[in-house]
């Protein structure tokens, strides 16, 4: 018998009963129940950004010509918005999974309940979940990058950087997703995030440079996520990389970091409180 | 005595300003099957969450094998068995796969899993729907998986919160039959319910609890004797005549518990009883002898049914 006084509320548990350092078991059985899951839903969020490119890009690149990225750096159309892309594609394939998929798991199926009755701890379930998303996303970036192989708007050799940086977009999305997510208990709450992510797709420099909007809402812009996953990989596309690079990384690192202990704290409030 | 594997002091939940378990002591000794009876709402799952080191406490002391749930959450847990109130089995995986997953939750190698999940489909008798989807299986079907599921692990306690509630009766009997059989292998068992065949069946003892409060503890059998008698006789007048016979039936027997349709009598001898109803002139309507059962214990404890 261990003789210490049982704690009140409100203090400290020691890492251990945070963390069993099986994050994997919770990959596995994100794996295996993808196997089950209908192909067709599973891809269907990769075609989307490339209907965007084959459309705007090509069909509208033809009437616009060229445009200037935020370095001056004068670029073709298509070769403009493919890198935003990109980042779009990683960024869907991380939201699909961490916020219909967790929304129904956390409200519906019970799962993360019974995860946590084994000695699986929260940032276990936290870090399992948003690898699984993190992979989506990546499995729909890595197939948007040959596409715009095949079609030739990988204008540096540096492009061979956006894919360490699609995992970082992905990786952010996907915590921070799954954060968000957790304190959502209806379904119209569920509508606020589609609220906020389409105008967020369509207006940070993902078709055209910000420079078109007044100060304060290139501000705005900025302080979104998908601004600097966009910069990020069209410094990677088109060879234009400057200090900025750090900006944006440093950007994902947080929201990484933010999504990951917001998760864990919901998942312990939530299941063992 | 050996060391109890479960102690609680003074055990208490709060929600808020509600009180959910309210100051209850009990110990579980290894190997015994102990059981929680009592009706809705009387705090049985919070209690079970509590042990079962998902649900922090707001008062008095826990030990679940020697460990504090507070602090020791993780090591508990891989040592428990939880089948929950309701199911919460991973409808996106087939039968054999949520064994197997859930083993892997518990960080066990892969053969270990695979040979144990075996031999639970046999132990469940489910060998021959390892591969169906769990949404395909009865009732019964899925309070056995969740029961194989939580042994993957060779818990040295297994929890189950009403195994059998929403089953009929012969998938009740299957289930206990299986439940049996882990008593017998020395398995601890702490389980809720608020029937009283099923406590009677599989508890050794067992606290009757009502408004997070135990009313009383110990066997079946000593509680009956504690607080009921041998015999009950079960009386109907016809609800508007149950109260005016009620009243002319003050004496017999060792105590009456008027019900809104009917009129218990307890005593030694219900036969020798019902001869005195009928020598009084009154005739009612059906009578019954029966053994007492924990239901009439509760309802000397509670004045008020288990199941309403
Ligand atoms: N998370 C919660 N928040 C607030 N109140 C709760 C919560 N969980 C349980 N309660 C309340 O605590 C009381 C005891 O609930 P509990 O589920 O432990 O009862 P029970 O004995 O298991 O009942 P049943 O037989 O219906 O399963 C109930 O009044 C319930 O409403
Ligand atoms: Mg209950």
């Amino acid at each position: 018998m261990t003789a210490t006084q049982a704690p009140g509320t409100g203090i400290r548990r020691p890492a251990r009963a945070l963390y069993a350092g099986n994050a994997r078991a919770v990959v596995a059985r994100g794996l295996l129940a993808t196997r089950s899951s209908n192909l067709l839903v599973v891809v269907s969020g990769f075609f989307e950004p490339v209907f965007y490119l084959l459309s705007l890009g090509i069909g509208f690149g033809a009437l616009v010509g060229t445009v200037a990225t935020s370095t001056g750096q004068e670029v073709p159309y298509a070769a403009y918005i493919a890198p935003a892309l990109l980042a779009v594609s990683a960024m869907n394939g991380a939201i699909y999974d961490s916020t219909w998929n967790a929304f129904f798991k956390l409200n519906y199926s019970k799962l993360y309940q019974g995860m946590l009755t084994t000695s699986l701890g929260p940032l276990d379930v936290a870090l399992g979940e948003i690898l699984l998303a993190l992979l989506r996303g990546a499995m729909y970036a890595v197939g948007f990058m040959v596409v715009m192989q095949v079609l030739g708007l990988n204008l540096s050799w540096t492009a061979l950087l956006a894919l360490p940086a699609v995992l970082l977009i992905a990786f952010g999305f996907a915590s921070l997703g799954l954060g968000i997510t957790s304190f959502m208990k209806t379904f119209q709450q569920m509508d606020w995030i589609s609220f906020v992510m389409l105008p967020m797709f369509l207006f940070s420099a993902t078709f055209y440079p910000i420079t078109v909007y007044p100060e304060p809402i290139q501000w705005l812009i900025q302080a979104l996520p998908l601004w600097h996953g966009v910069e990020l990989i069209r410094a990677m596309t088109t060879g234009a990389i400057s200090g900025m690079v750090l900006v944006h990384i440093g950007y994902y690192l947080v929201m990484i970091v933010v999504g990951v202990v917001l998760t864990t704290r919901r998942l312990r409030a939530l299941f063992l409180a | 005595m050996p060391e109890p594997v479960i102690t609680a002091r003074q055990l208490s939940k709060q929600y808020g300003d509600f009180t959910a378990v309210d100051g209850i002591d009990f110990d579980v000794a290894p190997g015994e099957s102990f059981g929680l009876l009592g009706p809705n709402g009387a705090g049985k799952s919070t209690t079970m969450r509590m042990v079962g080191a998902v649900s922090t406490r707001t008062g008095g002391e826990l030990r679940i094998l020697g460990l504090d749930p507070d602090k020791h959450g993780p090591d508990i847990r891989s040592q428990l068995g939880v089948v929950p109130q309701q199911d919460n089995l991973d409808q996106e995986l087939r039968v054999r796969d949520n064994l197997l997953v859930y083993g892997r939750y518990f960080g066990l190698p892969r053969g270990v899993i695979a040979e144990r999940a075996d031999a639970l489909l046999e132990f469940a008798q489910l060998a021959d729907r390892a591969k169906a989807k769990v949404d395909d299986l009865s009732g019964g079907m899925k309070r056995r998986l969740t029961i194989a599921r939580a042994l993957i692990n060779e818990p040295r306690i297994l929890l189950l919160d009403e195994p059998t509630t929403g089953l009929d009766p012969q998938a009740r009997h299957i289930l206990w039959d299986r439940l049996f059989r882990l008593k017998e292998q020395g398995t601890t068992l702490v389980l809720t319910t608020h029937y009283m065949d099923e406590a009677e069946q599989l508890c050794d003892r067992l606290v009757v609890v009502d408004k997070g409060r135990i009313m009383a503890e110990g066997s079946p059998a000593a509680l009956i004797r504690e607080y009921s008698s041998r015999e009950v006789l079960e009386v109907r007048f016809g609800s508007d005549k149950n109260a005016e016979a009620a009243e002319r039936l003050q004496g017999i027997g060792d105590r009456l518990e008027v019900l809104p349709d009917r009129i218990l009598v307890y005593s030694e001898n219900g036969e020798a009883e019902l001869e005195r109803i009928t020598q009084l002139g009154l005739e009612p309507i059906t009578s019954l002898v029966r053994r007492s059962s924990l239901e009439d214990v509760f309802l000397r404890l509670t004045g008020r049914s288990l199941i309403e």
